[in-house]
Formats: structure tokens, C-alpha cells, sequence
């Protein structure tokens, strides 16, 4: 099958289960595009994997500079894993500043790949070292590796008719060809992609191509390395799978939703990191019927989706942390005419504008309480990327059902990283059920705020449906009749009503599972992009042999029924968290229980490690506890 | 049924039946100070939407807050009073979606000038299909008379004892500098003007923005008395007539003519109209003629009243579903499962 695979006959191959690569450039490097292509290549070959890319807020920050870095990590195994990985087991540097940034994160052993080429003094000094690393002695605890990247690469393309700037954008290939032949990857993947890419310039597909194979039969031939490696495929699930990111599974399960409920989407957004792409996404797919409307700011964009509600469409507006800030007013407005409007928040690091393309999970006290008034939506969270496809379901489910906005939490990290995705039968979705209702007895007057009795949801009447003419808005409204109220006793009856239709919502959202034993000492609760952390953190705890449990909470607004009876299971309670502890609050405040937060803001998910230390720490605080107790 | 059922069957069983203005009044109190001038207008358009040719469930009213935005609620059609300054943004996702409703929306100056006003020019740049009506009454009404953009400079208000600093901006200017298709001012004391700029206004494919001159008895009353007060109207206001030169007075014996890039009023007998008066053109794509009126001031100038610009470019909704359509002709119905199973698959068996 494939054209590149070699016979390793005389080198050494060796069998490992999984490893963790960065690449680190400098953003005009190309280091995202190298990475998603080694991410596609593998997943491709059946790995599991996870991804992390690091990218800077600027666009492109001086060349060469610390700030300009741009990185991408990617764990692939033969096993179940899910995070990217606590530490990289290999980085390539392609230059000073990348090296920089990035070393303290490679373990000493690890193995080190630079591009020797773009260690000359100006980038040197860019990076603030004083003299080259590559020459005193102070990487001796790596394995460093020194390829001449771009003389390399200049040379295999020295044929090509291609300015020598372009030619130089190449190497980004050359590093990847030989990353290909260390961890037996075929070429195919992204010998294809280039073609599709770039077809109209053949001179340019061939110059890439040529990049990436040189880079490959250097890293071969050259003995730079004496060993290879082979990670065997990942023992998934039979089905069709494909790689799949955050925000894509995002869009994508928007537009699964509005064919499952055969209703046209209405997509609104202002441009905002890292939430853009799911507009992107979602404008290609006009031929579904969706409308993807490009707003001059947030609240436009929240207040063309509660039009585009009120006209009938399954209308979203999507942003993150800031942008859900100026929609506040509005989603109000949506809560209290009680339209179904879904509000997506990719959240990034905060407050104010904040880390745009760093991940954190601290608007969760925003989504439920951030507006003015006694204000109820639901609100719930994706776990990991392909979840926000489910999760973008389950926002559209729930927001027509009950009437109402719903708030759907992603984050950076879950939008931009990505892992291997079982596809799904769009036959076996569930499909959602949409009513306007289109008939009035004569005599009979429409009343839009008629409740369902078993969902407290008001109808759904559509503007152009003779008869159902009919005015909404912010004001009180009366019950039933929905004219402007101001009377206190009916404020107090809307009021309760909002509140019970939101909280009615537990009785139709999935219980939680515990994974791990029932009751026992630690129980882990996370909500969010966590999920993979925590999980993998309990599991290496367990085989350790401690008590510990975790559970994940996606439905934030309301909780899992059985959230506070599982929380009574454990004696101690540890709640890690991408801010200072806001679950935590929650948890403590509603189920009055003595939960510990493990809080990080560094723009940065969760290591396993971390999770397990703070767990182990508070398990032995435990056991020294109760000693003492004991011993009383 | 789907919402193209239900739109297909209200074409088919209401097209027909021949509204009048009761059939647009709500079973709402109005509740306008007496002698609002919100009244007039509130009737004036109860009166012209029968005129329309749209069934009733298709009228739409959005409007934000302020006194003006209560007006929804007087209205037998489907209503939405939103929050401060933000209709035109949900009328833009309704019509973007529901290209086949007439969506009208009912702003002030204070909702459409101030805490609006990004919105309104956005609405109007984008030439999205509505009827923007916006009720200049130069001051903040429903919250007790503060001045608004659109009040004189150096006007005292509860909240500028000392007189206001702020400079106002001109409605019209904003609404050309903005590329609005149809761009009209009316006012509240003349009833059968009014009708025939909301009708035209009604009737317009684009974004139609009309300034109506609202008098607010209680907090700025007779703010508009060059086009209110019966005795010196005509030679303070001027009537704009598509393709009649500009003149206006008692006698009709007043002109305006370029002096170079400006404006000047002539003074002739009225038998002999001179040649070089500025002939009244709506429909020009070049905005400099409707600029300078837009700027024509009293006590320099009579005020213009009229449709100032009238002109037809392809509207935002009908592009976006445009695109839509073209993009279905173009590759078919999307499938889901193929976007499922897009990118690079592979199989575990
Ligand atoms: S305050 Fe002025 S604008 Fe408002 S209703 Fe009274 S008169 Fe009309």
C-alpha cells in the first residue's frame, strides 16, 4: 500500500507504547501545520493520541523572538491515553528561542532535536543567550541531535524553480520527514495533503514533498540516530475513526443537531480566539440551508441569534469569556421571552482580554450567574474534543425542549486539541423534536406564556403563523397571557417558574458515573477539558492501590441528581480546577462538603502528575488524620 | 409540519383578505402622555400597513427601549420589544433567516443614536431589508428628560444644568455616511406626509431609515416648530418633490441654488421660477445632493421633509440566502454522514 514504507532490515527497531513530541518554531515556522500533519499521519496508523498545540497571541511576533514561539505536543500510543502528555520524550527545536522556551519542559534523557542552522548570533541574542547552547556544555543531559536543517533542505531542493525564501519554508518538512522515519510513520498522509494543498503550483508541491522525503532519508541514512521506533496500533473500538478537534466537533455536531431536528441553523459570531473557528467551519457547510451571519460586534451577534430564534431556526451565537460578558444583557432577554438560543463560550485565560489562546476554565461562575436578576439557564460542559460534538447536540436538545438559552463551555484546549474519534451513525442520533404550534379554535386567543405542564416550556409560535400574532420581551411578563405585568405576586410567580423549568431539567439529563469504586477514600470531581487528566490520574492512583475515585460533571446547571449522594460516599473530596476554585464554591456551597480545590491559571492544562500528587497529599493527610485520631 | 410547511400554508389561506387599520390595533392600553406626538404616528402607520399588500401575521415589529419602543405592543402583529439599542441586531437575524416577513423597527433617539448607534449603521451598511423608523424627539424621555445626541448643543436638561457640550449629530448624515438604500424625514403634526413616506418607506427592498420629528409635550415640547407651527412652516420647512426644483414660503417665492459646493436660498417673484433651482433627485447613487441637504439647518435653511434618497441594491437577506440556495444547486442537499466521515478515516475492525 504504501509507496514509502521501508524494510528495516539493517536498523534497529524497537517497539515502544507511547511517546510525546513537541515541535517548537517560530510562528512563521510552521509548527502547528507539522504537528496536525504528524497527528493525521498517526492517527491514520491506528494510534490513540491527544494533541496540545501552543501558539502565541500575536500573529506574527518578531521573527526569532522568545513571545513568537509557536509549539505543538502530541502523545500517540498503542494504548488508551488521554492527555497530550505531562512532559515531551522528544522536542525539536528549530531555533534559539523555541530551545528556550521549551527545554525545562524535557526531562533529562530526553532527546533533543535542533535546527543547528538557526543558531547564529542575532537569534542567539534574540533569545537572550549569551553564548551557544549548542556549544558550551549546557544541554550534556540531553540527547542532543544537530541537523543543519537548512543547508539540508536548501540542498535537496536546489534543483526546484522556487525563490530560496520559499524553499526555506520547506524545512518545516524536512524535520517532519525525519520525525516520520524515527517513529515509522509513511509519508503517504501528507505527501497527499500537499498535493491537494498546493495542486495549483506543482513547483511548490514538489518542493515540499522533496523537503519532507529528504528529510526522511537523512534521518535514515545518516545514522543520527541509531534506533527506530514503532508504536503499534491503539486497541480501539471497532468502527470508522478519524481525528477530530474541539471546535470542529463543535460545528459539526451544531449541524447534526439542526438535521436531527430537521430545523435550518442560524450561526452568529464576532471574530473571537479561540471560538472563530467554528465560524469558519460552519460556513462552508451552506448546503445544509445554514446561514452563518458575521455580526459587527457580540451583542449583535447574540442579538441577530435571538431573532433568528424567534423566526423559527435553531439559532447560535458563539465566543468566548469576553465576548460572553457583553452578551449578557441579551442572553437575559432570550431567558425572560424565553426563546431557544444556544450560546457557546470557548474559554480562554481571563480576566479582561486576558491569554486569548491559552486555556482555562474560569467562566463557569460567569455562565451561571453572570448577568442581573434571578437569572436560570442551563449550563453544561464538553470533556473532551470529540464530546463537543455530543455536547452541541445536547445544547440544541435542551434549549428547545425547555425553551430557553443554554450555555455550552468548551475551552482552548479542547477546541484546538484533538484526538481520535469513533464517527457516529447520524441514523442512530436521536432525533429532536420541534413544535410551533399552528392551530387556535376560533374564539380561542393564542397565549404564549401557556406553559407545558410537564416541561414548563412556553410554545414556540413563529412569526407568519395566521393567528398566533403576538408581542414578547424584557419586561415581567404576565403568566399565561404573557402582556407586561408589574405585579409583585406574578414577578414572584415568573420568577419560580424560571427557576423550576431550569431545575426540572435534572429529571431528563444523564446520572453520573463514578469511575473507580462506588465509596472509598478520594473522590476526584472535575468538570470540563479536565477530563482526560483526571481520568488518567485515577487510573495510574488505582494501580497504585490507593482508594480513589473520579467523577465528571457535564451537566453544570443543573447538577446530576445523584451528584450530592455520591459526593457522601467519599471521605474526602478533591476538585481540580483551570481556575482558583469554582466548582469547588459550588460544590461546598450546595452539598455542604469539605471539597479540596487543586487550582492552576497558567494557561495550561492539568499534568496527570499534578493531579496525582494533590491527590496522593490529601489521601495521606487522610490516613494521618484518622491516625491520630486513632490513637486518641 | 416544518417551518417551510407553515410558511408555504400561510401564503396559500391569508394573502386575500383586506385588512383595515382596526385589524392592526392590539388589545393593549396605550399608555403615551397625553398628546405625545407617539399617538399620530402609532395611527399613521396603523393606517398604512393595510396598504401593504402582507398579511398580518408577516408584519413584524421590533423595537428596543424608550418611549417609542412601547410601540410593538400597540400593534395586532407579531411584536418584540428587545433592550436598549439592540433591535436592529434581532431584526437582522429575523429577516437574515425569515427573508418573507416585512420587519419593521421602531427606535428613538436615544436607542438608535447613543447606546444603538453601532448597530443602526451596521443594519443600514449591510442594506439588511428593514424599515428603520426612528422617533427623534431630541431628549430622553422615558427616563425623565435627560439630552440626547440628537438634542441642540448647549441645551439645559436635568442632567446638563449648566447646558449640554455635546455637539449633535444629523440622523440623515449618519444614515448616508451608513449607505442606507431609502432615507426620509417626516413629522408627527402632518399625518398625510407621514402616511406617504412610512408607505413608500414600507414598500422599499433595502434598508429604509425615516427620520420622524416627534414632539414629546412633556420633557421638550415645540422642539420642532419649524415644521409644527402652522403660522411660519412653510417658509421654515422645505417639501422635497421628486423632480420638482426646491422651493419653498408662504408665496412660494423662495428657492435654493448652488453657490459653488453651497446651498442658497434665492428670493423671486413667484411667476418666474428661475432656471437654476436645484431639482429635487432621490434616486442618485452619488450621496453629495442628499448630504447637503441632510445638513441644511434652521434657522439658516428651511428644514428638508421628504425622501432625501431612494435606491435599489441587493439586500443582506437575499444575498445570504443566495448563497444558500446557490450552494444546494451547486452540490446538492448536504449529507451529514459525509461530513461525518470527512478528512483523512481509518478503520478498527
Ligand atoms: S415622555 Fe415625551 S415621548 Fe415619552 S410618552 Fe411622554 S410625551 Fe411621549
Amino acid at each position: 500500500m504504501s509507496s514509502t514504507s521501508f524494510i528495516h532490515e539493517n536498523k534497529n527497531i524497537q517497539e515502544i507504547e507511547s511517546v510525546v513530541i513537541r515541535f517548537a518554531g517560530d510562528s512563521g515556522d510552521g509548527m502547528q501545520l507539522t504537528g496536525s500533519q504528524f497527528t493525521n499521519t498517526s492517527a491514520v496508523l491506528g494510534n490513540d493520541i491527544s494533541t496540545l498545540p501552543d501558539f502565541p497571541a500575536e500573529i506574527r511576533a518578531p521573527a526569532g523572538s522568545l513571545p513568537g514561539v509557536s509549539a505543538f505536543q502530541l502523545n500517540f500510543s498503542s494504548s488508551d491515553i488521554r492527555t497530550p502528555g505531562d512532559q515531551p520524550d522528544v522536542l525539536v527545536a528549530m531555533n534559539p528561542a523555541a530551545l528556550k522556551t521549551n527545554l525545562k519542559d524535557l526531562p533529562h534523557g530526553g532527546m533533543l532535536i535542533v535546527n543547528q542552522d538557526a543558531f547564529i548570533d542575532r537569534n542567539l541574542e534574540r533569545a537572550g543567550y549569551t553564548s551557544n547552547p549548542l556549544e558550551d556544555d549546557s544541554l550534556k543531559d540531553y540527547r542532543l541531535i544537530k541537523v543543519p536543517m537548512n543547508t539540508l533542505n536548501q540542498n535537496a531542493l536546489e534543483a526546484i524553480d522556487l525563490p530560496g525564501k520559499a524553499k526555506e519554508k520547506c524545512k518545516n518538512f524536512f524535520a517532519l520527514g525525519m520525525m516520520y522515519w524515527m517513529y515509522d510513520r509513511s509519508m503517504d498522509v501528507t505527501l497527499e495533503w500537499i498535493k491537494k494543498k498546493f495542486g495549483k503550483n506543482p513547483n511548490v508541491v514538489e518542493a515540499n514533498s522533496q523537503a519532507l522525503k529528504s528529510g526522511y532519508y537523512f534521518a535514515e541514512t545518516s545514522e543520527i540516530v541509531s534506533t527506530h521506533y514503532k508504536i503499534k496500533p491503539a486497541r480501539l473500538a471497532p468502527g470508522t475513526y478519524r481525528n477530530i478537534m474541539g471546535n470542529q466537533a463543535t460545528a459539526i455536531g451544531l449541524l447534526a443537531a439542526s438535521e436531527l431536528a430537521k430545523t435550518p441553523l442560524v450561526y452568529c459570531s464576532y471574530p473571537i480566539t479561540p471560538a472563530s473557528d467554528v465560524l469558519h467551519e460552519l460556513s462552508k457547510f451552506k448546503n445544509f440551508g445554514l446561514k452563518t451571519l458575521q455580526n459587527e460586534d457580540e451583542i449583535a451577534a447574540i442579538g441577530a441569534a435571538i431573532g433568528a430564534a424567534f423566526g423559527g431556526a435553531i439559532a447560535v451565537t458563539g465566543t468566548s469569556g469576553p465576548g460572553l460578558a457583553l452578551k449578557s444583557e441579551a442572553l437575559n432577554l432570550a431567558l425572560m421571552v424565553e426563546l431557544p438560543l444556544i450560546v457557546l463560550n470557548v474559554q480562554r485565560g481571563g480576566p479582561s482580554t486576558g491569554l486569548p489562546t491559552k486555556t482555562e476554565q474560569s467562566d463557569l461562575l460567569q455562565a451561571l450567574f453572570g448577568r442581573n436578576g434571578d437569572s436560570p439557564i442551563p449550563v453544561i460542559a464538553a470533556a473532551t474534543p470529540s464530546d463537543c460534538f455530543y455536547m452541541a447536540i445536547e445544547a440544541t436538545r435542551i434549549a428547545i425542549k425547555y425553551m430557553t438559552p443554554v450555555i455550552l463551555l468548551t475551552d482552548g484546549y479542547l477546541a484546538n486539541g484533538s484526538e481520535p474519534w469513533k464517527i457516529p451513525q447520524f441514523s442512530e442520533l436521536k432525533s429532536i423534536s420541534v413544535k410551533h404550534p399552528e392551530h387556535l379554535n376560533e374564539e380561542q386567543k393564542f397565549q404564549p406564556y401557556l406553559r407545558d405542564e410537564e416541561t414548563l416550556a412556553r410554545p414556540w409560535a413563529v412569526p407568519g403563523t395566521k393567528g398566533f400574532e403576538h408581542r414578547i420581551g424584557g419586561l415581567e411578563k404576565e403568566n399565561i397571557s404573557g402582556n407586561v405585568s408589574y405585579d409583585p405576586l406574578n414577578h414572584q410567580k415568573m420568577t419560580d417558574l424560571r427557576k423550576n423549568k431550569v431545575r426540572g431539567i435534572v429529571q431528563d439529563i444523564p446520572d453520573l458515573e463514578v469511575y473507580g469504586d462506588q465509596q472509598g477514600e478520594v473522590l476526584i470531581v472535575g468538570w470540563g477539558g479536565t477530563c482526560g487528566a483526571i481520568t488518567s490520574a485515577t487510573e495510574k492512583l488505582r494501580k497504585q492501590g490507593l482508594e480513589v475515585s473520579c467523577i465528571h460533571i457535564r451537566y453544570l446547571n443543573p447538577f446530576p441528581k445523584n451528584l450530592g449522594e455520591i459526593l457522601g460516599r467519599f471521605n474526602k473530596i478533591l476538585v481540580p480546577e483551570l481556575n482558583t476554585g469554582q466548582l469547588c464554591m459550588l460544590l461546598r456551597a450546595k452539598y455542604l462538603v469539605d471539597a479540596q480545590s487543586l487550582s492552576k491559571v497558567q494557561g495550561k492544562p492539568f499534568k496527570i502528575s499534578e493531579i496525582m500528587e494533590a491527590a496522593q497529599k490529601l489521601y495521606s493527610k487522610d490516613q494521618e488524620v484518622k491516625n491520630v485520631a486513632g490513637s486518641r | 409540519m416544518s417551518l417551510e410547511a407553515v410558511k408555504a400554508k400561510n401564503d396559500n389561506n391569508s394573502a386575500p383578505i383586506k385588512l383595515n387599520r382596526k385589524d392592526f390595533i392590539s388589545d393593549q392600553d396605550v399608555r403615551w402622555c397625553p398628546g405625545c406626538g407617539d399617538y399620530a404616528i402609532l395611527a399613521t402607520l396603523q393606517n398604512v400597513l393595510p396598504k401593504m399588500d402582507v398579511p398580518r401575521e408577516k408584519q413584524i415589529f421590533i423595537s428596543g427601549i424608550g418611549c417609542s419602543s412601547r410601540f410593538p405592543y400597540y400593534m395586532e402583529t407579531f411584536g418584540f420589544h428587545t433592550i436598549h439599542g439592540r433591535a436592529p441586531t434581532i431584526a437582522t437575524g429575523l429577516k437574515s433567516h425569515r427573508p418573507d416577513l416585512t420587519v419593521w423597527v421602531i427606535t428613538g433617539d436615544g436607542d438608535g443614536l447613543s447606546i444603538g448607534g453601532n448597530h443602526l449603521i451596521h443594519a443600514l451598511r449591510r442594506n439588511v431589508d428593514l424599515k428603520i423608523i426612528l422617533f427623534n424627539n431630541r431628549i430622553y424621555g422615558l427616563t425623565k428628560g435627560q439630552y440626547s445626541p440628537t438634542s441642540e448643543f448647549g441645551k439645559k436638561t436635568k442632567s446638563s444644568p449648566f447646558g449640554s457640550v455635546d455637539y449633535p449629530l444629523h440622523p440623515l448624515t449618519l444614515a448616508l455616511g451608513s449607505e442606507a438604500t431609502f432615507i426620509a424625514r417626516t413629522h408627527d403634526t402632518d399625518v398625510k406626509h407621514m402616511m406617504q413616506i412610512l408607505e413608500a418607506a414600507g414598500k422599499h427592498k433595502g434598508s429604509a431609515f425615516v427620520e420622524i420629528y416627534q414632539n414629546c409635550v412633556i420633557f421638550n415640547d415645540n422642539a420642532f416648530s419649524e415644521v409644527s407651527d402652522k403660522q411660519h412652516r412653510d417658509d421654515r420647512s422645505i417639501q422635497l418633490i421628486e423632480g420638482e426644483p426646491l422651493i419653498f414660503g408662504k408665496d412660494k417665492n423662495k428657492g435654493i441654488r448652488l453657490n459653488g459646493f453651497k446651498p442658497e436660498i434665492v428670493e423671486f417673484d413667484s411667476q418666474q421660477v428661475p432656471e437654476n433651482l436645484l431639482t429635487h433627485q432621490s434616486d442618485l447613487e452619488d450621496t453629495a445632493y442628499a448630504y447637503m441637504l441632510s445638513r441644511m439647518e434652521s434657522p439658516e435653511f428651511p428644514i428638508p421633509i421628504g425622501i432625501f434618497r431612494q435606491i435599489r441594491r441587493p439586500t443582506y437577506d437575499e444575498m445570504v440566502q443566495s448563497q444558500v440556495d446557490n450552494a444546494i444547486q451547486e452540490s446538492g442537499r448536504g449529507k451529514i454522514d459525509r461530513i461525518l466521515n470527512s478528512g483523512d478515516t481509518w478503520i478498527v475492525e
